[in-house]
């Protein structure tokens, strides 16, 4: 068995999201200091407010505020904080019932340690310095065993409320693209290409996956194709690369599909080395590399007679 | 038939299921390549080609794979060309399971292949989880599957229905019976081990890893012919709860209960019951919300602290009680999946097999 490939692979995005009246109010409201709760028609305060009662699915919006002191509902004691938690240093998670609300609040809560931290301890909001209008204002919680605070009886409305957020997230992956791909991989740092027969239906699958998608069946026996091509199909770009390593690629280009010698599925590619507008089903090319590359920068024309249409139609 | 008679339902059963040894890692083989043995040995079982199968429907998840639609690379493995009747997803098989059910109740189709894979070890599946949590109070905060369940614990060890041994007793009986099953990963005996958020130990979670697990659904004579006990589906039925966990009360699962009492699980004793519960807490909340007594056989197989391949563990429930119906060792057997935090979302099915 080949050594399988592995790579670090990051998923990131800045998920922009809009809210509704309601969260619109609780975050602007966290940005100002002021904890708001909604109002359900049978009178339960939840907070975090939400815009549809959990219960009867009835849209509510009559906003009321809460005490920033509350009542632990449950815990668990986290000794390895992880990336993007609250607190960087051993913390609890915490359900708390803020002073006033019905329903409870994750956060973290900053206690010297696990046997300091119980079910119906009494907590208080401690802020973040600067606050920009999500549930992160609030730092964390804190003991406190003074008077319960009072509410102000904000009403909620707000001069400059926010109207949407940028919640940032970032997943780390290491990627291993298996057995039949590796070997297409590592064939290509030779300036090979490898593609997998099926044992059944004998097509030749390039890059191979693994699996045959007409039979079902796992794909072992590699077959080595091209260099050389047809094009079977292809389109003109109009629109600029917009990622920094194909920024010198000008526009009008071809991209089509190439069925290298041997193949039994097409494989697509830039074609590069003829004018855009001569590019045609059937023209032969071959894979120009560029020093130090993993993969065929693009194909060229070998000067060869176009193919006959019968010679690649089932590839199409 | 007149108007008022209500018109017969389809029966439908599971007559075939396999899963794969479940193992931290299986970074040799792509998604295709992991599902696709579990693939033949249902069709063998069945003696069915994938051509024969009326729809197929899958369940998966593209933040494990950190891919868009992910899903389409492992229709390699179920012949997809020419093209076919299917579905999938985002969740995990179980769900799955419930469509094709659907599916054939209308009539549209015979059979049905579900299946459905998760692979844990490319990423960290405790931040993979978060993901999935509200975005705009919870997720920012980047609470881990381990931390809320651990939530969930406290509370029911504060309410007085649990406490670390008898938490530590439902490790140790899950792995104890894994020994008795060759696809799990972790069994024997294991440690209780120490905090990993507590109050859970590393024995009160679940292994990680990856997995995958197939079934073929038929309907009616179709069902015995390719099944000597078919596991006949007298119900099945799917709840959710509210996604703000200080909206619910964390001892206890009303939607567990309620998809119960939908399936008919209350109308007869149940023998077995597979329960998906990852962590040790979240059994003696599924015990209770299902009213099983000491007298069920519950997670013979070990369950999910013995094997919990993400998106496939729910099916596999379904599959181990089903086989077990199939081997003859269960008349009457209860099945449990679920789905987002502290048991946020549960499916119950009640298979029978014919009595003998």
């Amino acid at each position: 068995m080949p050594d399988v490939l592995k790579a670090p692979l990051v998923v990131e995005f800045p998920f922009t999201r809009s809210l509704g009246p309601v969260q619109s109010a609780f975050l602007t409201g966290l940005r100002e200091r002021v904890v708001l709760g909604v109002k359900t028609a049978d009178g339960r305060t939840l907070v975090p407010p939400v815009e549809y009662d959990p219960a009867t699915a009835e849209e509510i919006r009559d906003l009321v505020e809460v005490a920033p002191t509350g009542t632990v509902t449950t815990w668990a004691w986290n000794h390895e904080p992880r990336r993007g938690q609250p607190l960087g240093t051993p913390f609890a998670w915490v359900l708390v019932r803020l002073d006033g609300a019905d329903t409870a609040l994750l956060h973290a809560l900053d206690a010297p340690g696990a046997d300091s931290v119980h079910t119906g301890m009494r907590v208080r909001i401690r802020w973040a310095a600067e606050r920009t209008g999500a549930i992160t204002d609030i730092a964390c919680f804190e003991p406190y065993d003074g008077e319960p605070h009072r509410p102000g009886g904000h009403t909620g409305e707000f001069e400059d409320p926010l109207t949407g957020i940028v919640a940032p997230a970032r997943l780390d992956y290491t990627y291993s693209p298996g057995r039949a791909q590796s070997a297409y991989i590592d064939a290509l740092s030779a300036q090979r290409t490898v593609g997998e027969r099926c044992p059944s239906c004998r097509k030749v699958y390039v890059p191979p996956r693994g699996a045959c998608p007409t039979c079902g069946v796992a794909t072992k026996e590699q077959v080595e194709v091209g260099p050389r091509g047809t094009v079977t199909t292809f389109c003109i770009v109009n629109i600029k690369a917009a990622h920094t390593a194909n920024l010198d690629i000008e526009v009008p280009y071809v991209y089509a599909h190439i069925a290298l010698d041997g193949a039994d599925l097409a494989l697509h590619a830039r074609i590069g080395g003829i004018p855009y507008d001569q590019v045609r089903m059937g023209l032969r090319v071959e894979p120009v590399w560029t020093e130090g590359a993993r993969y065929p920068g693009y194909y060229r024309p070998t000067g060869e007679p176009d193919a006959d249409y019968e010679t690649y139609k089932e590839l199409l | 038939m007149t108007s008022e008679e209500a018109p017969a339902v389809r029966e439908i059963a599971v007559v075939a299921f396999a899963q794969t040894d479940h193992r931290r890692s299986t970074e040799e083989s792509s998604e295709v390549e992991m599902l696709m043995p579990v693939l033949h040995e249902v069709l063998a079982q069945t003696g069915l080609k994938t051509a024969d199968i009326g729809f197929t429907c899958s369940g998966s998840s593209d933040y494990l794979a950190g891919r868009a639609f992910s899903f389409t690379l492992a229709l390699d493995g179920v012949g997809a060309w020419p093209p076919i009747s299917e579905s999938h997803v985002e969740m995990d098989g179980a769900w799955a399971l419930y469509e094709a059910w659907t599916k054939l109740l209308t009539g549209d189709a015979d059979t049905a292949l579900v299946y459905s894979y998760g692979k844990s070890s490319p990423g960290s599946l405790r931040d993979v989880l978060t993901r999935q949590l509200d975005p705009y109070y919870v997720a920012p905060l980047w609470p881990d599957s381990i931390a809320l369940a651990a939530l969930q614990a406290q509370a029911l060890i504060d309410a007085g229905h649990t406490d670390e041994p008898a938490l530590a007793a439902v490790g140790a009986r899950s792995r104890a019976d894994a020994t008795a099953n060759p696809h799990a990963q972790l069994k024997g005996q294991i440690p209780h081990g120490d905090h990993v958020v507590r109050p859970l130990r590393t024995g009160d979670c679940p292994p990680v890893g990856d997995g995958a697990a197939a079934v073929i659904l038929a309907a009616g004579e179709r069902a015995r012919d390719l099944c000597a006990r078919p596991a006949w589906i007298r119900g099945i039925d799917h709840r959710i709860e509210a996604h703000g966990l200080g909206v619910r009360d964390l001892t206890d699962s009303p939607s567990t209960r309620l998809a119960a009492e939908k399936a008919g699980a209350f109308e007869q004793p149940v023998d077995t019951a597979e329960l998906h519960a990852p962590f040790t807490a979240q059994e003696v909340i599924l015990r209770r919300a299902l009213r099983l007594g000491d007298d069920v056989r519950v997670n013979p197989s070990g369950g999910a602290l013995a094997a919990n391949p993400v998106m496939a563990a729910g099916l596999i429930r379904i599959g181990e009680a089903a086989a077990r119906i199939h081997r003859g060792d269960s008349d009457r057997a209860l099945a449990h999946a679920t789905s987002g935090p502290c048991l946020q979302q549960n499916l119950v099915a009640v298979l029978e097999g014919d009595p003998r």
